[in-house]
């Protein structure tokens, strides 16, 4: 509620460790490379009105890779659909908040949770909107990269360009991580831009954990609407998987392992009071760790738990090409390249 | 039958700009009356099934009634998930059609033969599953899924179904349409194979048999207060379906009857015996080879019958 971008992605991101911390739930690395992304796009980008839900005008959202949905929650809660409070029911008996998004949840338009869904709902969307003649409102839907293998998203993209869709934006989340390990070690998807270009999309690339990049890509994403009106227009965000807490970033580990009590609790909470924006109030742990338990050299930090790490396959081709410092948020680079 | 169904759904489209017509590209020569007729309200999502779906989805969610429309097993089993999370969860006004329920695309073979369909869509929570008889109930389906809110399934034959109903009165939703009046012997069938049924009640009446006949144009929900009736009134139930026997309209009938406390009527399932189509042939040849052509329902029948007069 009149949060700037920075506020709400701190809050989401706070959100996130405590709801995965609270609930055991998986994907705190996906929750945390998404959160800039969400926070712009509810602070300073889209249009809802948090007592209307389903207000006709509003510009419509999913959340395609919906096991971040921790973050959605939290924005929707800090933006005041629904209380604050509610966040701590996340994955419990009785609760409305599922690990993946539900269309249950005031403010929610689609549910997700199999991923490969979402751009095709959002076309649907949008092409209703363009044969009613609604200029009022776009079709937001954010994808995760790993989610760009399935097959479905591209059959999307087609019917998108085609269907001459410039009220639909795309932005994926590209953490450049899924479930096992680094994107091009699963299933090369470089040159990703390339690729959507190819389909017919304009493509922006940027920084997805800098705000004043998204920013400047939405409003670029505005601008190609009236210069190139009859493209879709796709945001590729590069993120960190992890983001925001050093030790999560690049390391695998953190897709699906949620934040113990003890050392990875202390260090991620004590980490992120170091970047507390100016008037948030953490409404877990307002005044921080007092004495935060660090971890030791016998705790399971910064290594590598990708599959390629060990996976010595009798198949003549190297299936390992991508590597990064777990632990870090530098960029990933081929295997021998030097870090930046 | 798919030609009834176009020219239904087109007289209904220009009454209601909802409505929309989604093909996976597919209906050359059959869908143009649609679209010269309403082309603000036909889109053609390429051959892409599960965008197709969720597309329709995301309509359906703005206000539209979406029919998408494939042959076989494309529309439903190619995008099960995408009919499952997203039309019938979101409770979309989504109706997937499929022309080609069964054999009808015989010597195309196994891929093209929809025959688990019915059995699938009807496990979906908020799936109405629908198998007009003939061309009567498939104009009648039409116009009540078109009238009505949510998720649908509506399987249909190809052509060359006649008419065999004269007309249907107060035709609804999950309610069974009795065709002939019987004692004992009750035969309930869904979709086109009812006209194998209604040549096997002329020969079961040559031969002295006095069968009622049902159709059940719905098969979810089922119409439960009829199967209950008849399940304490008659000997022997007979479904007469073009799928398997697994899952499909016959076991829809069997839960209702296993759960019936006042039964005395006992079950025989006519259609496919849970097995795939392997042998080549049209839709006529290939109802002979599995067993329910009119000859062999009324063959299985009379030896249902003739065991109990032998007990």
């Amino acid at each position: 509620m009149n949060r700037n971008s920075e506020q709400l992605a701190w809050l989401i991101r706070r959100h996130g460790i405590e709801m995965t911390h609270r609930s055991g739930g998986s994907h705190i690395g996906a929750i945390m490379s998404v959160a800039d992304v969400v926070a712009v796009l509810y602070a300073d980008v889209m249009k809802y009105d948090p007592k209307n839900p389903q207000w006709e005008g509003r510009d419509r959202f999913i959340l395609s890779k919906g096991h971040a949905g921790a973050s959605i929650y939290a924005a929707l809660a800090e933006e005041g659909f629904f209380p604050v409070e509610e966040l701590k029911t996340h994955y419990a008996n009785g609760s409305r908040l599922s690990g993946h998004v539900s269309h249950h949840v005031p403010g929610v338009d689609f549910s997700t949770g199999s991923l490969g869904h979402g751009l095709s709902a959002a076309c649907g969307m949008a092409y209703a909107a363009r044969k009613d003649r609604k200029d009022d409102h776009r079709v937001f839907v954010v994808l995760g990269d790993g989610e760009c293998n399935e097959g479905s998203v591209w059959e999307a993209a087609l019917f998108a360009n085609h269907f001459r869709l410039n009220n639909l934006i795309a932005i994926v989340d590209h953490n450049r991580m899924q479930s096992l390990d680094f994107n091009e070690n699963t299933i090369e998807l470089e040159d990703f831009g390339a690729k959507w270009k190819a389909f017919g999309w304009n493509v922006i690339e940027v920084n997805g954990n800098c705000h004043s990049e998204l920013k400047s890509a939405f409003a670029k994403a505005e601008e190609l609407r009236s210069a190139e009106p009859h493209k879709p227009t796709v945001i590729i965000a590069d993120t960190v998987k992890g983001c925001g807490v050093t030790y999560m970033q690049n390391d695998i580990l953190w897709h699906y392992r949620f934040p113990h009590d003890g050392w990875e609790y202390d260090e991620a909470v004590t980490e992120m009071h170091k970047n507390i924006p100016a008037g948030v109030v953490d409404p877990y742990t307002p005044d921080g760790i007092a004495e935060p338990t660090r971890h030791t050299d016998a705790d399971d930090i910064g290594n590598d738990h990708t599959f390629t790490k060990t996976w010595n396959t009798t198949y003549p081709e190297t299936m390992r090409r991508v590597e990064a410092a777990p632990g870090s948020d530098e960029e990933v680079r081929e295997i021998g390249g030097a870090a930046k | 039958m798919r030609d009834t169904f176009v020219r239904t759904l087109t007289e209904l489209a220009k009454e209601d700009p909802k409505i929309e017509l989604v093909t996976g590209d597919l209906g050359f020569g059959v869908l143009k009356p649609f679209w010269e007729t309403c082309p603000d309200q036909f889109t053609n999502a390429g051959i892409a099934e599960q965008n197709m779906t969720t597309v329709a989805a995301g309509m359906a969610l703005e206000g539209k009634t979406v029919f998408t429309y494939s042959i076989g097993n494309f529309p439903t089993l190619r995008c099960l998930e995408q009919i499952r999370n997203d039309c019938a969860y979101h409770e979309a006004n989504v109706k997937v059609v499929c022309v080609g329920g069964g054999f009808v695309y015989g010597s195309l073979g196994m891929s093209h033969q929809a025959t688990e369909d019915i059995a699938i869509l009807r496990a979906l929570p908020n799936v109405i599953v629908m198998a007009p008889a003939d061309l009567v109930e498939a104009e009648e389906c039409t116009k009540a899924l078109a009238r009505t809110k949510g998720t649908a399934y509506l399987r249909l034959g190809r052509g060359g179904e006649k008419r065999i109903h004269e007309r249907i009165d107060n035709f609804e939703i999950g309610k069974a349409i009795r065709v002939y009046e019987g004692e004992r012997i009750a035969i309930f069938s869904t979709g086109a194979i009812f006209e194998e049924v209604t040549a096997a009640y002329e020969q079961l009446k040559e031969m002295g048999y006095n069968p009622c006949v049902y159709t059940f144009p719905t098969v979810k929900p089922i119409d439960r207060e009829v199967i209950e009736k008849i399940a304490g009134e008659f000997e022997l139930i007979v479904t007469c379906e073009e799928h398997n026997i697994v899952g499909g309209f016959g076991g829809a009938v069997a839960e209702v009857m296993a759960e019936s406390a006042g039964r005395k009527a006992r079950l025989l399932r006519i259609g496919l015996n849970d097995e795939y189509s392997v042998r080549v042939g049209n839709q006529k040849y290939l109802r002979q080879q599995y067993g329910m052509d009119a000859t062999a329902i009324t063959e299985r029948i009379v030896r249902e019958v003739s065991k109990d007069e032998q007990r």
